[in-house]
């Protein structure tokens, strides 16, 4: 392991006050005892640190984790800096983090036993041009994450990209403060998911060749739930057709393949400006948490969703109906003909009786010829009546934007 | 000529400590921010290599250990001259400052004749910081420990209790890995030495004797502290649903609790969590993909082979198997017992 110490430039220094005057750099090539000398360094660091993993393939058995604070891990590109896990023999991740001010940037994590990389609970994280993949392609036998920061606060993932995650490529989860931007995620079940999470910018991002695209979810009986404030524009989320590869019993098991985007159990969501199409089963799915649970801190419906300026691609042609109730009911109500977007008008009782409140109500504008279709669950427990609501122009409204997500990306 | 006993090893371990040498443990590496490199220069020992300690350092034991690839335990605590313990209920002792707790992780192989194998000494010193966790792996000839960063592999073979012999690729934790079980809010902190899991006898120099009288004649704690004491997960004449959370409490119950470093799935299986579902009972898994073996819910009562929670803890498969680190095989007693426990419920 080479070792340098470089002065930091004078004027990054208001910047880092928490930093020590000099940095150290650790460059690391790849090696037999690569493993070690890695796992020395980030744990040897001191706060203001760079260990540098020069580009080539780093054979590793065990995972890698990080707890000191305002440290950087930088390859020298995602295509160059490769941490192969191939043969790993222990640790349930390829990298995990668990400190604040961490930068990750320029670097591959392969074929992780379980998650590529997990951070968390921390506050400032960064990924930069980092790329998760499993290299066999889609497979129940990958590991769940690719990009998994979970508890965390301001997090950014720009410029990254996750192949072949057998739950979410892009995973954030119960974090606050978060953008996911200029990112890639193809082949794996969920492209780009947010789950029990506040305050998110998704944006720029393309999700193509996934089961589904770009899933806005909530679950219950975990320590952060009822998420809400998630704004997911400018992405492309088309093609998403790959077969469901998830393991049973996960979540993200029940989406059907050809899915763009699916809004489950949050609240304050505003989808606009995005490309989706060509997705087999279905563009937009607003839905209601299915299962039971005893928790009841937990909402299980939508509520204030805004979509609008969306281009809508053909889509419903090779709807997935092994997967879920989601598919086969839209196609049973459909006849057939499949919509652009769905809502499947589960509400609390006493809204179905004496209707939602304005500011809960879902928007939809503005969407060129998109077509829509929501459920009338009254009707639907009735006989004789037809229980599929067509027009779109029935939730056209003004639309309420929500404010960007802003923190201090220079950590 | 080999210097170091077995079965020195074995009856010091196990049994009986001499009466120690009048030795003194070096206070000054207790408070340094660099540990030394060697295991033997704190002064723990009177004898490295039968782990005969000096007379400063005493032994203790758990009823409930953590399962660690079936290695034997040697625990040891010092604690500095006229300082006292805090008991806290539910919690592990609130050690002074300058407090170290010491493990060594061994092979004794009592069941066969081969050597028994020093493998790692892992120490816990309260600092004025906070807990600080350093490890020492054995070198080969077993005379000193070396303070390790990274951790080690050390791929050995061991005899079970049945006799027969195991190959295990034996995984020293790095310092970060011992933060992960050892971590609660961030906070490090010992697992083992709580008041309900110590309320037994062990053999000291001067005999039988139960540890926390044996605590409080060191003037460390109370004589009178009203303990909900811990049986024995062993103890097979103990309820079933006892014996198998506290089974759970020791060996999944430091990360599974809130604040610990498993708690994003709210599967919680600390001694005190009594929510059905945080148990894991119908539970659905949040975050296992693959780990979750295609099954549906963490524990399904009466059906121990639809539960994820055994079949992770069976499983081999480092991205399957629980607990993430510590173990590289399957705790077959531990395994029976919650299977079981599952079966009746």
């Amino acid at each position: 392991m080479k070792f340098h110490r470089l002065v930091k430039q004078a004027f990054l220094l208001p910047l880092l006050l928490s930093a020590p005057l000099y940095a150290a750099v650790h460059i690391i090539e790849p090696s037999l005892n690569a493993y070690e000398e890695i796992q020395e360094a980030l744990i040897l660091a001191e706060p203001g640190d760079v260990v540098r993993l020069t580009a080539g393939i780093f054979e590793l058995e065990d995972s890698l984790s990080l707890d000191i604070d305002s440290v950087r891990i930088e390859g020298e590109g995602m295509n160059q800096t490769i941490l192969s896990f191939k043969n790993q023999q222990s640790g349930a991740q390829g990298l995990s983090v668990t400190s604040d001010n961490v930068t990750l940037q320029d670097f591959a994590v392969q074929d992780a036993k379980g998650d590529a990389i997990k951070v968390k609970g921390v506050t400032n994280i960064k990924f930069l041009r980092v790329k998760t993949e499993w290299t066999n392609g889609p497979s129940s036998s990958n590991g769940a994450y690719g990009l998994y920061p979970v508890e965390s606060q301001n997090v950014l993932i720009d410029g990254c990209v996750a192949i072949g995650a057998s739950d979410a490529g892009i995973y954030v989860g119960q974090s606050q403060n978060i953008i996911v931007r200029n990112s890639r995620a193809e082949f794996n079940v969920a492209g780009i998911e947010i789950e029990n999470s506040y305050y998110a910018d998704v944006h720029n991002n393309i999700a193509t060749n996934n089961t589904g695209g770009i899933l806005i979810f909530d679950l219950p009986s975990l320590p952060q739930q009822r998420g809400h404030h998630v704004r997911v524009f400018n992405n492309q989320s088309v093609g998403n057709n790959t077969d469901n590869f998830a393991p049973e019993g996960n979540i993200v098991g029940e989406v059907p393949r050809g899915t763009g985007i699916i809004i489950m159990a949050n609240s304050d969501v505003e989808i606009f400006d995005n490309t989706i199409g060509e997705n087999d089963t279905v563009n937009i799915a607003v839905v209601t948490y299915g299962s039971e649970t005893d928790d009841d801190q937990y909402y299980p419906h939508p509520k204030s969703i805004q979509i609008h300026g969306n281009e809508f691609g053909s889509t419903g042609h090779n709807p997935d109906t092994s997967k879920g109730d989601l598919a086969q009911m839209l196609y049973d109500l459909s006849g057939g003909n499949m919509p652009d977007i769905f809502w499947d008008g589960l509400l609390p009782v006493s809204q179905l009786v004496f209707g939602q409140p304005e500011n809960e109500k879902m928007i939809v504008s503005n969407n060129g010829d998109a077509t829509l279709l929501a459920l009338d669950p009254i009707k639907y427990l009735l006989p004789f009546f037809d229980p599929a609501i067509l027009d779109i122009n029935l939730f056209e409204g003004e639309i309420q934007p929500l404010s960007p997500v802003v923190f201090d990306e220079n950590f | 000529m080999k210097i170091f006993s077995k079965p020195l090893l074995l009856f010091f371990a196990a049994v009986l400590y001499f009466v120690p040498i009048d030795a003194s443990v070096n206070a000054k590496f207790l408070a340094s921010d660099t540990p030394p490199t060697y295991l033997s220069e704190f002064g723990f020992f009177q004898d490295m290599q039968n782990q005969i300690p000096v007379s400063t350092v005493h032994p203790y034991s758990l009823a409930n250990p953590l399962f660690s690839d079936y290695t034997d335990k040697l625990r040891f605590v010092y604690v500095p001259k006229d300082q006292k313990l805090t008991y806290h209920q539910d919690k592990v002792f609130q050690f002074p400052v300058g407090s170290t707790l010491i493990k060594t992780f061994v092979y004794l192989n009592t069941h066969g004749d081969m050597e028994a194998q020093l493998l790692e000494t892992r120490l816990l010193i309260n600092t004025s910081a906070g807990w600080k966790a350093i490890s020492y792996v054995w070198n080969e000839n077993q005379t000193d420990a070396k303070h390790s960063v990274a951790g080690a592999t050390i791929p050995t073979t061991f005899i079970n209790e049945l006799g027969a012999s195991v190959e295990v690729r034996y995984r020293a934790p790095n310092q970060n890995q011992c933060k992960e079980c050892h971590q609660v809010n961030k906070v490090m902190t010992p697992i083992g030495p709580k008041a309900r899991n110590m309320d037994i006898n062990i053999q000291y120099s001067n005999g039988d004797m139960n540890q926390l009288f044996y605590w409080a004649a060191q003037g460390w704690i109370e004589s009178n502290l009203a303990i909900n004491s811990m049986q024995s997960y062993a103890n097979e004449s103990m309820d079933i649903d006892e014996r198998a959370r506290a089974y759970l409490d020791i060996n999944c119950g430091h990360c599974h609790i809130p604040g610990g470093s498993a708690d994003t799935t709210g599967l919680y299986l600390n001694l005190t969590e009594d929510t059905k579902e945080h148990i894991g009972i119908f539970k659905k898994p949040v975050a296992a993909g693959r780990a979750s073996g295609n099954l549906k819910y963490s524990i399904v009562p009466g059906e121990p082979n639809e539960s994820i929670l055994l079949y992770r803890m069976k499983s081999l498969d480092p991205g399957i198997m629980m607990p993430e680190s510590g173990r590289a095989l399957a705790d077959k007693k531990g395994v029976s017992l919650i299977s079981d426990w599952i079966d009746q419920l």
